[in-house]
């Protein structure tokens, strides 16, 4: 009996380590697929940079119906002349993910503070997963939404001429973002411990003093975290903005008027162009350049949730 | 061994068996104009029900690219919604291969604007102008003092590419023109906007209450003429005479004088149930079909 338990035991150890190389592979495989899209993006897109002049990235000089020299920064890839300004798509992007994180945080964190420190367990079990399904909505039909009615009922209130403009998009990436920013403000500031809030009372604090001057300061990373991961999502978001902004590619800084985002570029064109050719890699370098900024966004949000960890574990 | 060669002559057998169709005379690759890929697809979808021997490959990926493959010798029809150039037929002279023209349909790009816009004529330097920027008002054409709203294509469009051409003047696109998926959604985005404009294949936009196509005028001197009848048919007559100064033919390129079935498929596109075709997609069929 206890000579044929001996192998048993020993082949269990082999399965447990086994199943733990299987688990580490599997935590290691995230940094591997970030590497590699990075890798694979960044070598197509470098190679624009072979045929396309850097400057042209940021603008080129064309005659005018005058002859007159202008300078011009337009991304316009088909044509005789083909321009790769990527200034409107920054521009573009900007323009609808600040306004719809500034709206979202907003009302995100407002949505947070309320789930985590005022509303009772009821209302709270209500609310949570009511907010996880809203996150849940597929953006194409929030981005028909925006299209069809959304659009309409701004136009009328606010008298914009473009119907379709950066608003219109930034408002729909709202519904995307509002969950994140809400549940993560949620989940901050119950990390914060009890003892705050208890020694807030006790120093003749009222609820509303132990919120705003306590609780919230302490997880102020926290918070901060979940505002930059919003306003990564807003960046990356594609469906909606393509839907919802008209794809005017032009540099301005009047949210009101039609922009065309980096994502809804590569979504609308990258289909569509020969594999290999100039505009094909082109696209790749905005992906890059969408990548790095998205990146360094959630890096940064990171950085912040370690940093409320540690000062709250003190 | 001896199993190795039985082996291989089975292998050599079953690949002429599954070549023999391709490598058969029947087989008839076409590439080209993106505009025209769905017209070249229903082409020879109906065109194989009847002659189930034949095989016919279409291809999109641009006018350009299909001229391209003709010039190479890798395809035997270029479909093309602009006319070939002279070098191009030299290039195609140096490969030994004489290019043959046929214009196989007509089609006529329409200027809308909203119903309850005012405006009802420009002239094509106007619709150029408005469309590079140099004129960006309703009122400097005659219609009330609004901004102009610009609606296009994606740019992997062949109308975009078109119009880009022949109205811009291979200028490009004012920074504020919006782009659409598709010419329905233009036609969609202009009815909802009553200082927008849009163009697109005159078929899209007919019969829309909301919409208003608009006359064009070649110049200044001609008349402003609609590519429409009053009963809203597309204006045959006025596209084929390219009075209507927006219009187009659509060719298909031989490489050299199409025989066997090549020269059938040519036929009967250039016949009755081909032009028949051109109609169902909208577009407009050769002169000498409609008389």
């Amino acid at each position: 009996m206890t000579a044929g338990a001996v192998p048993r035991r020993r082949r269990s150890r082999w399965g447990e380590s086994l199943i733990e190389l299987f688990l580490r592979l599997n935590g290691f495989i995230a940094i591997a697929i970030i590497t590699l899209i990075f890798v694979f993006l960044f070598k197509e897109g470098i190679q624009a940079l072979r045929t396309i002049p850097v400057a042209h990235f940021l603008s080129t000089t064309e005659l005018d119906f005058d002859s007159v020299p202008q300078t011009v920064r337009m991304w316009q890839p088909v044509g005789t002349n083909p321009k790769y300004s990527i200034l409107p798509l920054i521009a573009g992007s900007l323009l609808v993910a600040i306004p719809a994180t500034l709206i979202a945080t907003f009302f995100g964190v407002a949505c947070g503070i309320y789930l985590a420190e005022v509303a009772g367990k009821r209302t709270r079990e209500i609310i949570k997963p009511a907010i996880e399904l809203l996150a849940g909505v597929p953006s194409v039909v929030i981005g028909f939404f925006c299209l069809a009615t959304l659009a309409t009922f701004l136009q009328d209130l606010l008298h914009t001429s473009f119907r379709l403009n950066a608003i219109v998009g930034a408002v729909g990436v709202c519904f995307v973002i509002v969950p994140v920013i809400a549940s993560m403000t949620d989940d901050a500031l119950r990390a914060v411990p009890d003892e705050l809030r208890e020694g807030a009372h006790a120093l003749g604090a009222n609820r509303w003093e132990t919120i705003a001057r306590v609780v919230v300061p302490a997880g102020a990373s926290g918070l901060i975290a979940s505002i930059l991961l919003g306003l990564g999502r807003a960046l990356g978001e594609t469906m909606i903005v393509l839907m919802a902004t008209g794809n005017a590619a032009q540099v301005t800084w009047n949210p009101f008027e039609s922009v065309r985002t980096m994502t809804a570029t590569i979504a609308a064109e990258l289909g569509a162009v020969p594999q290999g050719g100039e505009q094909y890699r082109a696209l790749f370098l905005v992906g890059t350049i969408l990548f790095t900024i998205t990146f360094a966004i959630n890096l940064a949000a990171e950085v912040a949730v370690s940093r409320m960890r540690r000062r709250l574990a003190l | 061994m001896q199993r190795r060669t039985t082996a291989a002559i089975a292998v050599a057998g079953l690949t002429a068996a599954l070549a023999w169709p391709v490598l058969a005379a029947n087989n008839i690759t076409v590439k080209g104009s993106d505009t025209m890929v769905i017209l070249g697809q229903r082409w020879a979808e109906e065109y194989m029900k009847k002659h189930a021997e034949v095989a016919i490959q279409v291809t999109g990926g641009g006018s350009g690219t299909g001229i391209a493959a003709l010039i190479n010798g890798t395809t035997i029809l270029a479909n093309s919604s602009r006319p070939i150039k002279p070098e191009e037929i030299e290039q195609a002279k140096k490969n030994r291969i004489d290019v043959v023209v046929f214009r196989t349909a007509m089609d006529g790009l329409g200027v809308v604007a909203s119903a309850d816009n005012p405006v009802d004529h420009l002239t094509m330097t106007q619709v150029g102008k408005i469309y590079t920027g140099y004129i960006s008002n309703w009122k400097q054409v005659g219609g009330p003092d609004k901004r102009i709203i610009r609606y296009s294509r994606e740019s992997n469009s062949g109308t975009y590419v078109f119009f880009k051409e022949h109205v811009l003047m291979n200028r490009d696109y004012a920074a504020d023109v919006q782009t659409m998926p598709g010419t329905s959604a233009v036609a969609e985005a202009v009815s909802r906007d009553p200082s927008g404009i849009g163009y697109g294949g005159v078929a899209y936009f007919a019969n829309n209450p909301k919409l208003k196509i608009l006359k064009i005028a070649k110049d200044e001197k001609s008349g402003p003429i609609s590519p429409l009848l009053p009963d809203g048919r597309i204006n045959y007559e006025a596209v084929w005479s390219q009075t209507y100064p927006i219009a187009r033919y659509l060719y298909v390129y031989s490489a050299g004088q199409p025989q066997g079935p090549v020269k059938a498929y040519l036929d009967w596109i250039l016949g009755p149930e081909g032009q028949e075709i051109v109609e169902k997609i909208e577009y407009v069929p050769m002169p000498a079909n409609k008389p």
